[in-house]
């Protein structure tokens, strides 16, 4: 997987963005280490990882907040990294909520361009469109405090894409809404983000988020890139035992002549990879299981020790305690497991060139 | 039920500890030399034009003072949190240094500044009440004004909101201007009207240094000649710190009011 094969080159739709062996280091620490990234004109990137990985500094260099210890950042080609924020042309939506509180949901969208200095009708009336786009058309004299957090980071979105900028950020933007907003708005900032046609980094701990949302995702740890791909690649093909274990849920399972056999080698095998209620599979016995709606979470423990399984929800499933016929692996998935044994789980470097 | 009577019992003792001493001053300040009662008091506070004058000056000191003080804190305050936080608490202990130094040995100091210190600028700076108390008023106020900023500050996210006008392309002094002063208006109105309190009743900088043509200095005076006056004019500034101080609730409490209407 190629980071940075695309040369970032300004289109109708948006602006390339690129990170060149960006390092940002804290004393000994090491925030950012060599960051070399680039984001498609137009497309939605998320960057992935756990706490302190790096995916915040990343987005703070981009933003003009922070200054790199040494690399570059390029937005639609040009060196940005010595430009002040606010002359950077990003617009951004923070995790907590920061709409200025002293202010209405229009006078916060209107901010912006009262910044560049556009006029009190055009400011007026783009607020109002803006508003109408994140569906708060009727909550332009609110105060901040007077709405939800999910209304709040709507009329973000909104400041946000007041300016018309270059690059649009968003800082884990979803993480303090509880879950049902949290994807109804991911949802509406990826309709957005379509129909502006802007670039988009979008940082979050959420890989489910991540992976639903985005064009691509770039995992981060310890401040190093470990994979860029598509959402199916990074989950169906992880380049190395971190993506792996970070994106979804993996068994590791010893393998041998396509079976699960104790002393064989070992695969990772996603939970839906498996199968229970193999009539000669290994015998395991239900620890938990948890019901997600269309699939339900097993536990087993077995021979080979735990597995976690994902099987469709249904009548005469095993429940606690009950012993079973053996996880397996499902017909369809011996592809997978096959495919990710070629993988070979390449170390990081190899699996960037 | 119990603790309810005990509130209770608290309150009373309270009101009477609080009440008893201003109404018996109210009740004095409205004696009349002929034995009866009237508002005699009251209207030579206002004809009497040593005390007006007095009173504007110290306004003028006030005002200067405060000025001075927002300036100096607020910037400072928001440059911290923004850029220095782990030097937060020492700052906080140097803001307190006028409270540990007694004022009478601040007045020493400043005497012998005074005395031994020529020149065109410390002549001007020492020539009148206005010029020569603000600097040290300005000291004074700095640990009440340095709190209340600071509080305000603390209950906003001032990284975030300063980051996101500077992301809509304002620069930090207007992102200061236009975000955070209107976020902590009300402890910057309480800042201002500490310092306008502090002002209106300073007497030992003042009178140590000569500067006897302020306010609290004048209602000593009067009292020494004339002490129905002096305990009126003491209610008056009173009731006159109490109005500002609800000024500053009504302007901290309206904002709220408006946006949840």
């Amino acid at each position: 997987m190629t980071s940075t094969a695309d040369a970032p080159v300004a289109t109708e739709r948006g602006v390339a963005v690129e990170f060149r062996e960006l390092r940002r280091s804290y004393g000994n620490t090491h925030a950012l280490d060599g960051l070399s990234l680039a984001l498609r004109p137009g497309e939605l990137l998320a960057l992935l990882g756990p706490s302190g990985c790096g995916k915040t500094t990343a987005l703070r260099l981009l933003a003009g907040f922070d200054t790199p210890t040494s690399g570059e950042v390029l937005i639609g080609g040009r060196d940005v990294t010595g430009v002040p924020a606010a002359k950077r042309d990003t617009g951004m939506v923070f995790q907590a909520y920061s709409l200025f509180p002293t202010m209405t949901a229009a006078e916060n969208v209107a901010f912006g361009l009262r910044m560049r200095k556009v006029g009190p009708a055009e400011r007026k009336r783009r607020a109002d469109e803006l508003l109408q786009v994140v569906g708060l058309g009727e909550r332009g004299g609110s105060y901040p405090h007077e709405m939800s957090g999910g209304q709040q980071q709507r009329v973000a979105l909104a400041r946000a894409l007041a300016v018309s900028p270059s690059v649009l950020l968003l800082d884990e933007p979803l993480s303090a809404l509880d879950a049902r907003v949290r994807v109804q708005l991911r949802d509406e900032i990826r309709r957005v983000q379509l129909a502006e046609g802007i670039t988009t980094l979008f940082v979050t701990h959420d890989q489910s988020e991540a992976l639903a949302v985005a064009d691509r995702v770039a995992v981060l740890n310890a401040g190093k890139l470990e994979q860029v791909g598509t959402p199916q690649e990074v989950y169906a093909h992880p380049a190395t035992p971190f993506v792996a274990e970070f994106v979804g849920t993996t068994n590791h399972v010893p393998v041998a002549d396509g079976r699960i056999t104790p002393g064989g080698e070992t695969r990772q095998v996603r939970p839906e990879g498996l199968a229970v209620g193999v009539p000669d599979g290994l015998a395991a016995t239900v620890l938990t299981s948890t019901f997600l709606g269309p699939v339900t979470r097993l536990v087993l423990t077995t021979e080979v020790g735990e597995l976690v399984v994902d099987a469709t929800s249904r009548p005469g499933l095993p429940a606690i305690g009950d012993p079973t016929r053996s996880p397996w692996p499902r017909s369809d998935s011996r592809t997978q497991i096959q495919r990710l044994a070629g993988n070979g789980l390449r170390p990081p470097r190899e699996s960037l060139e | 039920m119990r603790g309810r009577r005990w509130r209770v019992v608290v309150l009373v003792l309270a009101a009477v500890y609080f009440l008893v001493p201003l109404l018996s001053a109210a009740e004095f300040s409205l004696r009349t030399p002929g034995g009866g009662y009237g508002v005699g008091n009251y209207l030579a506070i206002v004809t009497d034009e040593v005390l007006f004058t007095s009173l504007l000056t110290s306004l003028q000191i006030a005002v200067f003072t405060a000025v001075l003080v927002l300036v100096l804190v607020v910037p400072t305050a928001v440059w911290v949190r923004l850029r220095f936080p782990s030097v937060a608490g020492l700052l906080e202990s140097a803001t307190i240094l006028p409270i540990v130094v007694p004022p009478v040995v601040m007045a020493a100091g400043i005497a012998f500044v005074q005395a031994n210190l020529g020149g065109p600028v410390f002549r001007a700076l020492f020539a009148s009440s206005a010029t020569a108390l603000t600097p040290f008023y300005v000291v004074l106020a700095l640990p009440f004004a340095y709190r209340a900023v600071d509080n305000g500050l603390a209950a906003i996210p001032l990284r975030t909101l300063v980051e996101a006008a500077r992301n809509l392309g304002s620069s930090l002094a207007s992102a200061l201007l236009r975000v955070v002063l209107p976020a902590i208006r009300s402890a910057v109105l309480g800042a201002a009207f500490l310092t306008l309190a502090l002002v209106l009743g300073e007497i030992v900088i003042a009178r140590i240094l000569l500067y006897t043509d302020t306010f609290p200095i004048a209602v000593v005076e009067v009292g020494r000649s004339a002490a129905g006056v002096s305990v009126a004019l003491s209610l008056a500034s009173l009731v006159f710190t109490w109005v500002l101080l609800l000024l500053v609730s009504f302007a901290g409490g309206r904002r709220s009011r408006k946006a949840s209407s």
